[in-house]
């Protein structure tokens, strides 16, 4: 496996600098790396993971998960609406899941309102789309693999043991 | 009043430890970078915690067979079996104890009559020797080289061996130089011990932690289940340091007989440790490797980082230990730890702390995050480079 795609998927915290120490590489050949695994449509981008509640003016995003039932289509399956449900701007994320539902889709949005009227006016009146069931989320716990919490456990290990 | 006159002479005469005299430096500065722990930076893994939680919402609260949990034994069983091919029966060879710590003490004082001697490879955990001096036996250091990556071979111990040794102490992958030993290597101590009839215990705690090839367990060998003392604890592989749980195996004789002084010193292990060893040995397997491969990548960015600077450095085989020569700096390996601690702040552990066979080695341990290990590794570098102005 590409050594840079490892140390991605320890979580990648490290910047390349960082990734290309630990790799014994040059921070060039790590670029390089990770263009390739662009090419191979593997590594798809970078992301922020962040927690927007502490941050009074972003406070106003709204993300919502919504559950959509469809039909599927001959010789197509869920493919054809499942992407272009996900070609929405709105649409951060967009699953097909076993189970009571189809698609899970991660929706954002600035307000309630908004989130809403993606919902009734864009996503159920597309063709195939037979039920929507939305949830508003209230409260992150974790996020990206990032506890998100008001106590954070300390390092508390002796700074020289046997 | 001199209350010192009360205290026992074997307990007087006790050389205090090197670790604790440099940690007591260290403590008094701020914003250090210590490579000199010996745990796992990595918490212990949730599923596991959340089982000692469960264990005490369930009221698990009460001593257990003076022996461990038999679902616990079984457990061991079950996992020994598989990872180090050696069978041993839950009801009578498998005693549960507070660490491989516990365990260490107890066969000493299972097994030592006064003046029996013990041999052990040096440089080695702190605790060895003091073991064998507390329970009034003599202790030999056998010495082990950074040319053979610090494996023990047979002709050092020929070479040591006296007359009236009784035990000899394994340490594989060893802390603090991780090495360890090939399966040939390991069949010629097995031939050594038999020859010369001794007892082997052997502290397999880093096994989990070896990078390269295979573990080999010398109980595993022919003729040797029947003389060894297997020790293997959830300090290190599972990230279980503070919740003190471990446990020996061996001949049925010997368990009864570490027994009988661990149901009069300790009675039992912990239950919630218990509780949470089991769930460690049924399902933390991927936690485990997780980690493992972690500290695989750390050990090959730091060891390459060691050689680059300068300080001569071998590949350690197991455990979470690199033990770098520093002589090529012209110092004595407490002086070198010291100076780096005071002019870059980072800490490693001078190697004499292990016993004299480590002069002129330092112990850093890789069990903390790459971002602190590159800071330390380039602060280590401007260390040394002003050593050469
Ligand atoms: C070689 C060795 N044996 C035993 C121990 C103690 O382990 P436990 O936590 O199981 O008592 C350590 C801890 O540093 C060790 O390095």
């Amino acid at each position: 496996m590409n050594s840079v795609l490892k140390l991605l998927l320890e979580g990648g915290r490290l910047s390349t600098a960082e990734m290309a120490k630990v790799a014994g590489l040059t921070e060039a050949e790590v670029n390089q790396r990770l263009e390739q695994l662009k090419k191979e449509k593997i590594f798809l981008g970078w992301r922020p993971v962040l927690d927007l509640s502490r941050e009074a003016a972003a406070a106003v995003a709204v993300r919502a998960l919504i559950e959509v039932r469809i039909t599927p289509e001959r010789g197509g399956g869920f493919n054809r609406l499942a992407e272009r449900v996900s070609r929405f701007d709105e649409v951060e994320s967009c699953y097909l899941v076993s189970g009571g539902y189809d698609l899970l889709l991660v929706v954002n949005g600035s307000s309630l309102q908004k989130v809403a009227s993606f919902v009734s006016e864009k996503l159920s009146t597309l063709e195939g789309v037979l039920s929507t069931s939305t949830h508003f989320m209230l409260r992150s716990y974790k996020e990206g693999g990032y506890q998100i919490e008001t106590e954070v456990e300390d390092n508390d290990r002796l700074k020289v043991s046997p | 009043m001199d209350t010192k006159k009360f205290i026992a002479r074997h307990v007087v005469d006790l050389p205090k430890s090197g670790i604790r005299d440099f940690f007591e430096i260290v403590a008094k500065m701020k914003d250090v970078i210590s490579l000199g722990i010996g745990e796992p930076d990595f918490r212990t893994p949730w599923h596991i915690r959340e089982a000692g939680i469960y264990a005490l919402e369930k009221g698990k609260t009460h001593y257990t067979s003076n022996l461990g949990l038999i679902e616990l034994r079984r457990s061991i069983a079950k996992y020994v079996g598989k990872n180090f091919s050696v069978a041993y029966r839950p009801e009578d060879e498998i005693l549960v104890t507070v660490g491989v710590s516990e365990a260490i003490d107890l066969a000493c004082r299972a097994l030592i009559n006064p003046g029996d001697k013990v041999m052990f490879h040096q440089p080695c955990y702190v605790s060895y020797h003091p073991s064998v001096t507390l329970t009034h036996g003599i202790g030999i250091p056998v010495p082990t080289y950074a040319k053979d990556n610090f494996a023990l071979t047979a002709e050092a111990l020929i070479a040591a061996w006296q007359p009236g040794t009784k035990l000899l102490m394994l340490n594989l992958p060893c802390n603090p130089t991780g090495g360890t030993c090939s399966r040939e290597q390991l069949q010629a101590i097995a031939r050594f011990a038999i020859e010369k009839d001794l007892i082997v215990l052997s502290d397999e705690i880093y096994s989990e932690l070896t990078f390269d090839g295979e573990h080999v367990s010398i109980a595993s060998l022919p003729g040797m289940k029947e003389r060894t003392i297997f020790l293997h604890g959830f300090s290190k592989a599972f990230a279980m340091t503070g919740w003190r749980i471990g446990f020996g195996c061996g001949p049925a004789d010997l368990i009864e007989a570490m027994m009988k002084v661990h149901q009069y010193s300790m009675m039992c292990a912990s239950i919630i440790a218990q509780e949470a060893a089991i769930e460690a040995l049924e399902r933390g397997e991927d936690a485990m490797k997780q980690m493992r491969d972690q500290y695989h990548r750390r050990r090959d960015f730091i060891v390459r980082r060691f050689n680059e600077i300068g300080l001569k450095c071998h590949m350690p085989r197991g455990s979470f230990y690199t033990f770098p020569d520093v002589t090529s700096t012209g110092m004595a390996e407490k002086d070198f730890a010291v100076g780096l601690l005071q002019a870059e702040r980072v800490a490693v552990v001078p190697g004499k702390a292990f016993g004299e066979n480590g002069a002129g080695f330092v112990r850093a341990c890789f069990a903390t995050s790459y971002e602190q290990l590159i800071v330390a590794t380039d602060r280590i570098e401007r260390y040394v480079a002003s050593l050469k102005k």
